[in-house]
């Protein structure tokens, strides 16, 4: 066969082009020998973007392999659309994080909603309804100029796409700090349930088979857009606008519920969305998982605007597409499906047994306007293993930064008034309210949220499992964490403290943790010590998730989050999913009746304010010791915390976390409105502030009957879980005996207004 | 009792309607495909929220042409009862069968909170009498009831208007985020003339179990059962 062709008006691929395509000399290079000939404009594009960071992994891929991703409740590990566990009779929950972050810098509505939309695809591809998501959001510091708008313009395209589409968003996180000013942060979350015996996979099977294209027409938006995805940001960072796609919320709930009819009729033998990368990456991803091979006609490819080349086409990553594999014979049913749905299907090739992706099309054909007749020559014909398996994969240089001394021994003067430091603090943009998000985003579609955003540590929802022998009732519990500041002090332990404080949070709502999914966002990987600081993470992420039962089933990496050379905090965001033995074992965040008591549960604090809250607010810099973390102490208290909420011993619990022990105390407060008399819990030697605002993980804040407290002693004991009675609920005020007392009603009246100076901006 | 809950393309809270009458209330009811034109002998019909072919001409403005919304216009003219909620109520307004429109919340954004109402007049849905207060969940961006004068003073002569949003012990907003949207005269939901015509934005099919944390929903819902002569 000869060779791929040329578009007319497209140039000859060359070292300079494939430059602007991101690919490094040595690779252009590596192409030209291994092909033995020059690619196609059309081939050039297709390889730039599988050898892209973001589709090929080729930094990251050496150092994921350290992560445990087995045990016995996991169904689906990574390399699939999204990861599953078992939650038991036949089903599964089926999850993944994902990163929209460029996108999301340049048009922060369509890149945000367009998130959600490629993480809901991600889910309901493999077979699952999506029931619930989350995001985890990082800005800028608050009154940096643009980020009311980009605060702004996430929050209401998350909603605008997941609102739309009724998955309800229950949950997540959002931080601020001036490393994200040039490069924020838009990680989106969803879980679905799926019966196990019916979950879908992106596999191209069945020689001879039909690729049925469904969905959204494709046009001109995005292309390019994983390679963007793959590169630092830059003064023309402004000009990358075309790269962003724009989401069809409705499109896709139309897409959601004909790909389940499709599904339950069993007429596919593979499914994958169009995601980063459109067609090229699904088409050949699915072929690789065969073994097989693709060839696709691009004269059928659904188009909504005139000319398009076939570069054009295998790059676009217009949204709300999917390609299907159908079984043999069974295309009819697909297309019925579909025309109930109102959507269109077209097929636009075949599976074969030749291991190649090929690709054909009609120069002088457009069937848009009808122009010309086809008449299809080879544009794309590359082996799928150079696409995949054979793509770079680097073990980039690795270097320790040096230690900062300085920064290191810095504490803080102590403050003269605390409890105005404390009305202060809880008042900041960083752990005030986020009601102001929350409340645009609908959390109770569905029917399911039993635990509502800010009312526990994790948000629970009931899920409907429905088979022959009827409706089964399930409760699940999810949660996003991590704080960067502390893995940037020390990426291995800040790592862990994001596993960590996450299935913390899912056993103080009485859930166990079955699985995690991860986001890992760090700096440009040729730069060793972020190199370094990704391969301490994973380690950190691998030593907690063993320790703490919750393996890696899902994940998504991103790279290159920097402007100008200024790197983001390494930010390894993490998402677990627990599951609850009975609903009635849930409890929430906040002190429920007066006279209960108030206990402190896990290690005695040493004081350490490393990368805590208060300490940068004082320094205005990152700084301190790291706080480290324990993960044998750690796993206790969490063993602990499940067999209390299982033996219904607590009224509340609330983990100590962003802000330290006294926003821990004043959180539970302000909840339902009571106060507190309570002692500070024993401790090392330590000023009071740094007792009330340390950040040190492992401690656990409880509520209960005076009459469980023997009972609850015994259990903490079981497990070498230090357990102290600190004072009890009421009055209404929050008073720390010999430091501080604050009326509760100012405490909520400075957490509620927390980020009305940035909201209430007009930019 | 035998409830139709209708399923346009875009409709996102047709399982909270169906979860609610079935397996809350235990009702017989089933998804009314938009595309069919028959309700299947409904003794009520459901017009559940959502995003009816994405709302993005006007909430509610396509649905009204929906092959299924001639059978629910013929349903409502016997005197059949319908309820709309949120984007119901939209397609209720769009379909001529209310009056008012539903226009962008004042404070222009999606907003999902409780909220607090008062039942303001008695029929097939509010049995429970004028005065009582429910607490209820909203979550729209398009939920500001309007009408003229003219239009306003007719709803108050006919008895038509169902809720008024208030504040926890049902007093009137008076210009607080207790009417959380900015609607006319702080309405929340109306009646039609006849009165078997009900449209609301907020919702009370997921405020129907005590596992909810609220139950206040399930109120207009065992009304209904009442209404029709059900046990």
């Amino acid at each position: 066969m000869s060779a791929p062709l040329n578009f007319p008006g497209e140039p000859e691929s060359s070292a300079e082009i494939a430059r602007e395509f991101g690919l490094a000399k040595h690779e252009w290079d590596r192409i030209l020998s291994t092909l033995s000939r020059t690619p196609s404009y059309a081939e050039l594009g297709v390889i730039s973007v599988m050898w892209s960071e973001h589709c090929s992994y080729k930094s990251s891929r050496i150092h994921l392999g350290r992560l445990p991703t087995t045990g016995p409740q996991v169904v689906q590990g990574p390399g699939e659309n999204a990861g599953a566990v078992d939650i038991g009779d036949g089903f599964c929950a089926v999850f993944k994080m994902e990163s929209h972050n460029h996108p999301s810098y340049i048009e922060p509505y369509q890149g945000a909603a367009t998130g959600v939309g490629g993480i809901l695809r991600d889910v309901f591809t493999m077979g699952a309804r999506p029931v619930a998501s989350l995001n985890s959001l990082r800005f800028g510091r608050p009154d940096h100029p643009k980020t009311p708008h980009l605060l702004k313009g996430v929050v209401a395209g998350i909603g605008g796409y997941g609102n739309c589409i009724g998955v309800p968003t229950v949950g997540g996180e959002v931080q601020f700090d001036s490393s994200y000013d040039g490069n924020i942060l838009v990680n989106a979350f969803t879980v679905g349930i799926a019966k196990t015996e019916q979950l879908f996979f992106g596999v191209a099977e069945g020689v001879g088979n039909a690729i049925i294209y469904v969905g959204a027409k494709t046009g001109r938006d995005g292309i390019h857009g994983a390679t963007m995805a793959s590169a630092e940001f830059g003064e023309e960072t402004d000009s990358k606008l075309p790269t962003v796609q724009v989401g069809d919320p409705f499109m896709e709930k139309l897409l959601l519920e004909a790909c389940l009819e499709i599904f339950s009729a069993d007429c596919l033998s593979g499914v994958q969305d169009m995601g980063a990368a459109g067609l090229t990456s699904s088409s050949v991803e699915m072929a690789e998982r065969a073994g097989n091979g693709i060839e696709l006609d691009l004269d059928a490819i659904p188009r909504r605007t005139k000319a398009l080349s076939p570069y054009e086409m295998l790059l676009s990553e217009s949204q709300e597409r999917m390609l299907m594999v159908a079984k043999e014979g069974r295309e009819q049913e697909v297309f019925d499906i579909c025309a109930k749905w109102d959507l269109e299907a077209s097929i636009v090739g075949r599976v074969t047994d030749t291991g190649r992706f090929v690709c054909k099309a009609t120069p002088a054909y457009d069937p848009f306007d009808g122009t010309g007749s086809p008449d299809p020559v080879l544009v794309v014909d590359l082996p799928i293993d150079l696409l995949t398996n054979a793509a770079p994969k680097y073990d980039r240089p690795q270097e320790a930064p040096p230690p900062r001394a300085s920064l290191v021994t810095m504490t803080g003067d102590a403050p003269d008034d605390l409890g105005v430091e404390l009305l202060r603090l809880i008042g900041s943009p960083n752990i005030g309210s986020r009601s102001w998000i929350w409340r645009q985003y609908d959390h109770i579609v569905r029917d399911g949220t039993v635990i509502r955003p800010g009312e526990g540590d994790a948000a629970v929802i009931r899920v409907f499992c429905e088979d022959a022998s009827g409706t089964r009732e399930k409760f699940l519990a999810i949660s996003a964490d991590c704080n960067g500041r502390h893995v940037e002090l020390d990426p291995f332990s800040g790592a862990a403290m994001a596993v960590a404080e996450c299935t913390r949070n899912i056993v103080c709502v009485g859930a166990k943790p079955l699985g995690l999914t991860d986001c890992l966002n760090f700096g440009n990987p040729e730069v060793p010590e972020q190199m370094w600081r990704f391969a301490q993470a994973i380690d950190g992420l691998a030593a907690a998730c063993t320790a703490l039962g919750a393996p890696v089933v899902s994940g998504n990496v991103s790279l290159y989050n920097e402007t100008d050379g200024k790197a983001i905090l390494p930010t390894p965001t993490v998402a677990v999913v627990g599951q609850l033995e009975d609903p009635t074992h849930r409890i929430g965040l906040g002190f429920v009746r007066e006279g209960d008591i108030i206990a402190h549960m896990g290690r005695p604090s040493r004081g350490v304010l490393g990368g805590s809250e208060w300490l940068v607010q004082r320094s205005r810099s990152v700084s301190g010791a790291p706080v480290g973390i324990d993960l044998e102490a750690e796993a206790a208290l969490q063993k602990a915390m499940l067999d209390l909420t299982r033996a219904k011993l607590l009224k509340s619990a609330h983990d100590v976390s962003d802000g330290g022990l006294a926003v821990c105390l004043a959180e539970a407060c302000i909840a339902n409105g009571h106060g507190a008399r309570v002692t500070l819990p024993a401790s090392e030697d330590a000023p009071a502030h740094a007792l009330l605002f340390s950040e040190e993980p492992s401690r656990i804040i409880v509520s209960l009957s005076p009459g469980q407290l023997g009972e609850i002693g015994e259990v903490c004991a079981r497990y070498r879980v230090p357990f102290e009675e600190i004072g009890s609920v009421g009055g209404e005020t929050l008073s720390i005996e010999g430091v501080c007392a604050v009326s509760v009603a100012k405490l909520a009246h400075s957490h509620a207004s927390a980020l009305d100076a940035i909201v209430s901006s007009s930019s | 009792m035998r409830v139709a809950v209708v399923q346009f393309p875009g409709s996102n809270a047709d399982w909270d309607a169906l979860h609610a009458v079935r397996d809350v209330l235990g009702a017989d009811a089933w998804y009314a495909f938009h595309k069919r034109s028959d309700l299947g002998g409904a003794d009520a019909v459901v017009i559940p929220g959502g995003f009816s072919y994405g709302d993005y001409l006007r909430a509610g403005a396509i649905a009204g042409f929906s092959p299924i919304v001639q059978s629910i216009r013929e349903f409502a003219g016997r005197g059949g009862p319908v309820l709309g909620i949120c984007n119901g109520f939209q397609i209720l307004t769009e379909m001529g069968l209310l009056p008012g429109a539903l226009t962008r919340n004042a404070h222009l954004r999606f907003e999902c909170r409780d909220v607090y109402l008062r039942v303001e007049t008695e029929g097939p849905f509010t049995d429970m009498g004028k005065g009582e207060v429910l607490r209820l969940p909203i979550a729209h961006a398009d939920g500001r009831y309007h009408t003229t004068a003219a239009g306003l003073a007719e709803l108050e002569r006919n008895d038509q208007i169902a809720f008024r949003y208030s504040t926890r012990d049902g007093a009137a907003p008076n210009g607080s985020d207790a009417n959380p949207n900015g609607s006319v005269d702080d309405i929340a939901g109306v009646y039609n003339r006849q009165k078997n015509v009900l449209g609301m934005m907020p919702h009370p099919e997921r405020a129907s179990e005590p596992i909810l944390g609220n139950d206040d929903g399930l109120k207009l819902f065992t009304s209904l059962r009442r209404h029709l002569g059900f046990k």
